[in-house]
Formats: structure tokens, sequence, C-alpha cells
């Protein structure tokens, strides 16, 4: 059978991002709104109380106002699922989705926050430019996910090559070490996306499209699943709590994506957010 | 305890806040982060004076975004403040007074605060819209190159802030990490 090629104008892509940049970050999805209101129900400690509340009400100053939830409005992080039949028109892809970012962080009022060059440090003015990860797929479609990711988490995170030896308790030692060393740094309660396996970039990337999986969902891998919910349970033990001013709520949500991976290793990747854990997705 | 404080602080107020009680700032106060603690280190360096005088004064560790048109300013929450760590006992020493930020703080930092009398405020991570709030003037006073890194100067009211180390060098962060805080 062959395929019809699909041709799709780069315009379309730079002006999806540009709504999307503007969307993520002066609102979240459904899911997180459920998980905080959540977290306050069952929040024990009366410091950590007040603290998820005056995060509720940011969130609804930020949607009233349509300003940012977060002045950290991130480095624009972008996954593009390509499909193998389209065929890109009217300009350079990568120049596309960086001018929807431009257009997006200045037309939004959302902060620049990138520089240049990662030593000499100046600030390139329009928050460019983005993050992109491009993947093949089969189809006519173009799949786009804009991520602002705000550093004071990014910072916390790592990526740890555990022996095969350390197995699932080496896993979850691993993402609890790292929350606890975040701590209040990382604006507790935090989203942890968790990648386990295939190769030291691989399993970063990973941690990073955990954070945009859905909240309210879990791994169709029974053991995996098994796991996100014995993490996050783990985590709220540490009894760091919101803030970092104690209570039951260190984290709404643990997410893990997993590949296959090497005989003699077992990479893992933790990516640590912040309950300002954003992300847009259209398909074109 | 909850205190209503205003700027510029003395230490005979700062005497009476300990870590774990709340505050309700109002007065001025003045941003500065990465970028525009570097600059003023780098002019310390070189014998030239600070862009504003920092005695018994607060700085916020913050970059806000944009302010869209009628607002004050945009979003205003606080930033990491452990990447100032490598710049503050100096300005301690020289006069500052007070911090507002989030997140945990050096050794060195913590002896400079003891060593004069002075605090550090946590403020809310993730609350810019609801900080913005608290802020009714802010403008830029200097390295205006920088951005959202320039030093604004921030006129302040009831801004909700914790304190988290106090002249003390009560941590609270550690009291809440040993399980040892009367906060819960």
């Amino acid at each position: 059978m062959e395929s019809q090629i699909r041709s799709v104008d780069v315009a379309g892509v730079t002006s999806a991002i540009r709504d999307m940049c503007i969307r993520a970050n002066c609102g979240l999805a459904k899911d997180m709104q459920d998980r905080l209101q959540e977290a306050l129900a069952r929040e024990t400690s009366p410091v950590g109380k007040s603290v998820l509340t005056q995060l509720e009400q940011n969130l609804e100053i930020a949607g009233k106002e349509q300003i940012p939830i977060c002045q950290d409005t991130g480095m624009a992080v972008v996954f593009m699922e390509i499909g193998q039949d389209v065929h890109f028109v009217g300009g350079d892809l990568n120049e596309a989705v960086n001018e929807g970012v431009r257009q997006g962080y200045t037309e939004g009022y959302l902060r620049k926050s990138v520089v240049s060059d990662p030593l000499l440090r100046k600030n390139t003015g329009d928050n460019t430019p983005a993050v992109l990860h491009l993947s093949m797929v089969p189809g006519d479609k173009v799949k786009i996910t804009v991520a602002p990711k705000g550093f004071g988490s990014e910072n916390m995170s790592r990526v740890v090559m555990l022996k095969p030896a350390d197995g699932e308790e080496g896993v979850i030692d691993a993402v609890v070490q790292a929350v606890k060393d975040a701590g209040p740094n990382a604006c507790p309660p935090m989203v942890v996306g968790v990648g386990i396996g295939g190769t030291f970039e691989k399993c970063a990337e990973m941690a990073k499209q955990a954070l945009t999986l859905n909240t309210s969902e879990h791994s169709d891998l029974p053991h995996i699943r098994k796991l996100e919910e014995e993490i996050l349970k783990r985590i709220n033990r540490t009894g760091l709590g919101p803030a970092g001013l104690g209570g039951v709520n260190t984290a709404l949500s643990v997410r893990i994506l997993t590949y296959p991976t090497h005989i003699a290793g077992l990479p893992v990747g933790i990516n640590i957010c912040c309950h300002v854990n954003r992300h847009e997705t259209v398909v074109l | 305890m909850e205190h209503e404080i205003t700027t510029p602080l003395t230490k005979d107020v700062i005497a009476t806040l300990h870590a774990g009680d709340t505050v309700r700032i109002t007065g001025t106060i003045y941003t500065a982060r990465d970028a525009a603690h570097k600059r003023m280190a780098e002019a310390l360096q070189e014998g030239k004076p600070l862009p504003f005088d920092i005695r018994g004064q607060i700085i916020y560790y913050m970059g806000p975004t944009p302010a869209k048109p009628g607002h004050v300013i945009g979003s205003a929450g606080p930033t990491t403040a452990s990447r100032m760590d490598k710049y503050t006992p100096q300005l301690l020493d020289l006069g500052l007074i007070g911090m507002i930020g989030k997140g945990k703080r050096s050794q060195a930092v913590k002896d400079a605060i003891v060593r004069n009398g002075a605090v550090y405020f946590a403020a809310i991570g993730g609350a810019g819209a609801l900080l913005s709030h608290s802020i009714v003037g802010a403008k830029v006073i200097a390295y205006e190159d920088l951005g959202t890194e320039a030093i604004r100067e921030l006129t302040v009211k009831d801004f909700p802030a914790i304190v988290v180390m106090d002249a003390e060098g009560t941590d609270l962060y550690k009291k809440v990490a040993e399980g040892t805080t009367s906060c819960d």
C-alpha cells in the first residue's frame, strides 16, 4: 500500500507552539489541579495546609488574571512526534519551533530565562532556543507537546547508573534520595518523572517525558505501576512536606517510563518538577 | 508567632524573630539574583560602590515575569537562595540584614547570619502570582541590561514570608528534616 505524503506548513507549528507556551504557563491541566486538591484534603500539618491553600489561591489568580503561575516560566522543552508521511513546507522546522517560543514568551508576558552560552551567560532576550526532541512515528500527523521547565527543580534532577544487582530497591532508594537532597529547593510538593533503562541519555529523556504523562493514570505494566505507587508512598514518608516545612505531601505523583537496557546496566533518570508541572499537547 | 515588620529592619526587631515564625513585610526591598550578585561582587572587588546602600536592607532573590499593562509587576515568587551563597557572607558583613528566597543555605551563610544578627526568610516557591499582589511598586534601579535579573526596588505591603534561619542560627529546614520542628 502506498501512502500519501501530507504537506504541513511550518507556520502552523509556530502558531501552535506560541499558544501552548502561553496556555501552559498560566494554567495547569485538570489532573494537576486534582492532585493539589487531594493533597490539601489529606494534609495533616497546619503549615502544610496553609502552603497548599496558598498554592491553590495562586492558581486561581494566575487563571483569572492570565499571568504566569510561577515567575520561572522555564526553558521551553518541545517534544514532536512526526508521522513519517509528513513533509514540512514553508521553512526550517527548527526555526519555526523557536519562532513559536519567541512569540509566545514575548506576547504572553513570560519571563526570558535563557542565556545563549552556558559560560558567557548573555540572555537571548526571547527565551529561545527551545530544547527540541524529535521522533518519527508511522502516519501523517504531527503531535507537539510543549513543556516549559523551571530550573529550581531541574537543578535537583539527576542520572544514576545503578548496577543490575541494585534492582527495584536500588531504584526506590535513588529516587527517594534525590527528593531528600532536593528538599525545599525544588518547591515541594513535587512531581517526579523517572526513566529506567536504555542508556545514559535515554533514561534522562524518558524522565522528562514521564513528567508530561497524566498523573491520574499509572503505567500499563503491573510491576511499574506498583513501583510508581511505592516510590510515591516512600517519598511522602520523608515528612518534608509542602515548601519543605513539614507535612505528608512531599510529592503529588511519580510516573515512570522504561526501555530495554544492557546486560551490565540499570540507568535511572530522575527529573524533578514542582507542582507547576506544565505541559500542553496538540496534534496537527 | 506572627509579626508585622517594616523595613529597614533593625537588629532589635530581628532579635524577636524565630525560625518558624511568620511575618508580613511592609516597606522597601530590593531584588537581586545570580547575575546581579556576580556584578555586585565584581564591583566590590574593583573597589567600586554597590548600586544601592545595602545597610539594613532586605534582598529578595527574585526575577519577575514582565508586567502586563495595568500591572505593577508580573509573577514574582522566590528563586533558590543557595545559588547566591557564594556572594552572601560578604554582603552580610557589609550590612545587608535580611534575605528572602527559598531553600537551604550553606554553613558559611549561616555563620554570617549569626555573626551579623541577620535573618533569612522563605517565601512560598511556586506562588508567584499570589505574591505579586503584595508588591505595590517596582522600579529598576541598576543593571537594566540584565532584564529580569536587573536590581529592582520593590515597595511591598504585607508581603508574607516565614523565618527559616534566625539570628541565633536556628534552621527551620534542618528541624523539619530531623523531625524536631513544632511547626506541625
